[in-house]
């Protein structure tokens, strides 16, 4: 890395990398913990020449952004909790009109209004199973502003690549907090930029016949091939249909497309991993403190490690299975109620040795916190 | 250009009911492209769901069917990231008033260039019947059978009030006014709303015993009058037609130009 070196918010360092990815458009509503990236846009993106809007919630919001992709743009919104659980509904548009987009979500304590200023991992089932209906999802998230930078690039490629909407879950220590970040050079990160179709004008073109890979290349609204977007079931030329065949393989094109791609979508750290008895599986502002936890003990001659994950959906079970395979204990750090947990248990070959490291009072885990439970399952009291 | 080549005939046949209005208002919404001589790669139509929503899938344009009520939404992300486009969004009185109200009022207000076509069968057609915010107290409906309580909106007056730069009202009777107005709002720098009564035989008509399509467009023709004619001083519970509101503002994609331009010199 050459690039410049800046002292920034969580949220700025995501602002960042929008914008050396390609952000054409933003539309958002405030939202306490991630209105900065809204601020920012408005100020960065019309000196790019792209275009900033604040819409009249976070419904407008994201229904404004799949409209802007339709036409050639990278989009993205930002929001939190109480705002992602009214873009569902925009966001199953995307997933089922395959619609490149990605939506940052800083989570913040819920449900309902809850802990506006307050940090929490509490909408990880959210992200995977908000949306009604069977459906696959991309969610990333990141532990620090230089892998923040590095996953929201990457998830402007995701979403291009499998065109369907990513989201980052970030959270309100990763968005507010201040540290380094090395902003790379133009280039340094490869960027995927929207696959066109090469169909000529006045030949035939199928928006939604996907090629032998499974992608589907796009043409811009206002372009030369006029087709139909829909939100319904729809055929090859994304007209509403109600055959079952084509209701099936659209379904199931829809979820294959990710969950047949899991190990090129999974991203993550490993610490000390080869040897440990004791795993840590965190991810976000929690594996900050995890690895605090797995530094410090391992100084004492401990056989500790940390699976940092940085890809929450689609789940890498099978990454998961292999690295916790040697460990006598798992212990799963987030601040929830086990919202990672539970596809943890289902992932490794034995269950009953998975624990929960959480906080859900709004305060960041500690080291102190962790410790108090590894004591606890070590048999050595609190 | 044929009125034909504008349709997607592949599609076909519609969903619509024997008498509906919408063919109507399709046809008056053709005859006004091919009249302004727009192409038909630079015309982008936004639907939501209901009925009248399905318009879009019929025609030979850029077409996006999306969410109910959410249409206005959509179409403001396309007009903003392709201002030169022609911005067409068809909706239905449920669509943009009740579930949509919230973007329609902020459309008015922001007065981006795109003309919303509202149209009015005081009814939720696609859902078997159901009273809507246009159908006013005293009607019948599926989910109103001792008579419905629910006061009703007037589009044009929300739309002036909201900040609409162009704000009409015509009907699927008038199908020479339909095509004059749509026509106007189109060629109107902002945003602009036209509302289109149109009928509905199969609910609003058989729920309120309003007889058949023709009778239900004969009472269009006897209930509306043009705006301020003899006929309205003389009896003022009839429902006026033609342009209330026509007004110079700045436009949104137009002032955002002119904000990028200052980003850019760093002001």
């Amino acid at each position: 890395m050459g690039g410049r070196l800046t002292f920034v918010q969580g949220n700025e360092a995501c602002v960042e990398a929008a914008l050396y990815a390609g952000l054409d458009f933003f539309a958002g509503y405030p939202i306490t913990p991630s209105t900065e990236i809204a601020e920012l846009m408005s100020v960065r993106l019309p000196q790019k020449g792209g275009r900033f809007m604040q819409m009249e919630d976070e419904i407008a919001s994201i229904c404004a952004i799949i409209g802007a992709s339709l036409t050639g743009k990278k989009v993205l919104t930002a929001t939190s909790g109480p705002g992602f659980s009214l873009m569902q509904e925009g966001l199953g548009f995307a997933i089922m009109a395959e619609i490149p987009c990605v939506i940052v979500d800083v989570q913040r304590g819920g449900p309902s209004t809850g802990l506006p200023t307050k940090v929490s991992q509490g909408d990880v089932n959210q992200a995977r199973w908000g949306v009604h209906g069977d459906h696959s999802i991309i969610a990333l998230t990141a532990s620090n502003h230089q892998d923040v930078f590095a996953i929201t690039v990457e998830a402007f490629n995701f979403s291009e690549t499998y065109r369907t909407p990513v989201i980052l879950l970030f959270d309100e220590v990763i968005g507010h907090m201040r540290e380094r970040l090395e902003i790379p050079t133009p280039g340094e990160i490869h960027l995927v930029e929207r696959l066109k179709t090469s169909v000529r004008e006045g030949v035939d073109y199928h928006p939604y016949l996907p090629r032998e890979d499974g992608r589907l290349p796009m043409s811009d609204f206002g372009g030369v091939h006029r087709y139909n977007v829909t939100g319904l079931f729809h055929d090859m030329w994304g007209f509403p249909s109600d055959n079952p065949r084509v209701v099936h393989e659209l379904l199931r094109h829809l979820v294959d497309k990710i969950e047949g791609h899991v190990d090129e979508l999974t991203r993550y750290k490993e610490y000390f991993i080869d040897d440990a008895e004791i795993l840590l599986i965190s991810y976000g502002a929690s594996a900050r403190s995890a690895l605090h936890v797995a530094v410090d003990r391992r100084k004492r001659g401990e056989r500790i490690g940390l699976l940092e994950l940085q890809t929450l959906w689609p789940f890498p079970a099978a990454l998961v299975r292999e690295k916790t395979k040697n460990a006598r204990y798992v212990v799963v750090v987030e601040m929830n109620m086990g919202q990672l947990l539970q596809s943890v248990k289902e992932a490794v070959e034995r269950p009953e040795r998975v624990f929960l490291s959480n906080r859900v009072d709004g305060v960041l885990i500690t080291p102190e916190d962790i410790r108090n439970i590894l004591r606890l399952i070590q048999g050595k009291g609190v | 250009m044929a009125v034909g080549d504008y349709l997607r005939e592949r599609f076909f046949p519609h969903i619509w009911c024997p008498g509906c209005g919408h063919g109507i208002v399709l046809n008056g919404l053709l005859r006004t492209v091919e009249n302004m001589g727009l192409k038909k790669n630079d015309i982008v139509m936004v639907s939501g769901i209901g009925c009248s929503s399905r318009i879009a899938g019929y025609l030979d344009f850029h077409t996006l069917h999306t969410l109910h009520g959410r249409a206005l939404a959509f179409a403001v992300g396309v007009k903003m990231s392709r201002p030169e486009l022609t911005v067409l969004v068809p909706m239905g009185d449920g669509d943009a008033l009740s579930i949509g109200g919230n973007h329609f009022i902020h459309a008015c207000r922001r007065n981006i260039d795109m003309t919303a076509i509202v149209m009015n069968n005081r009814v939720y057609g696609m859902t078997g019947g159901q009273y809507s915010p246009l159908s006013g107290y005293g009607t019948m409906a599926t989910t109103a059978p001792y008579k419905n309580i629910d006061q009703e909106f007037d589009i044009v007056n929300i739309a002036a009030a909201a900040g609409a730069t162009f704000v009409a009202r015509t009907t699927a009777y008038h199908v020479q006014q339909l095509a004059d107005v749509l026509e106007e709002a189109i060629r109107h720098k902002g945003f602009s709303v036209v509302e289109v009564m149109s009928q509905c035989p199969t609910y609003f008509g058989r729920k309120n015993k309003e007889g058949s399509a023709v009778d239900m467009m004969e009472k269009m023709k006897t209930l509306t009058t043009p705006i301020g004619s003899k006929a309205k001083q003389e009896n003022p519970s009839l429902i006026e037609r033609g342009v209330f509101v026509k007004k110079e503002m700045p436009e949104y994609c137009t002032e955002y130009q002119k904000i990028i331009e200052r980003a850019m010199k760093g002001k």
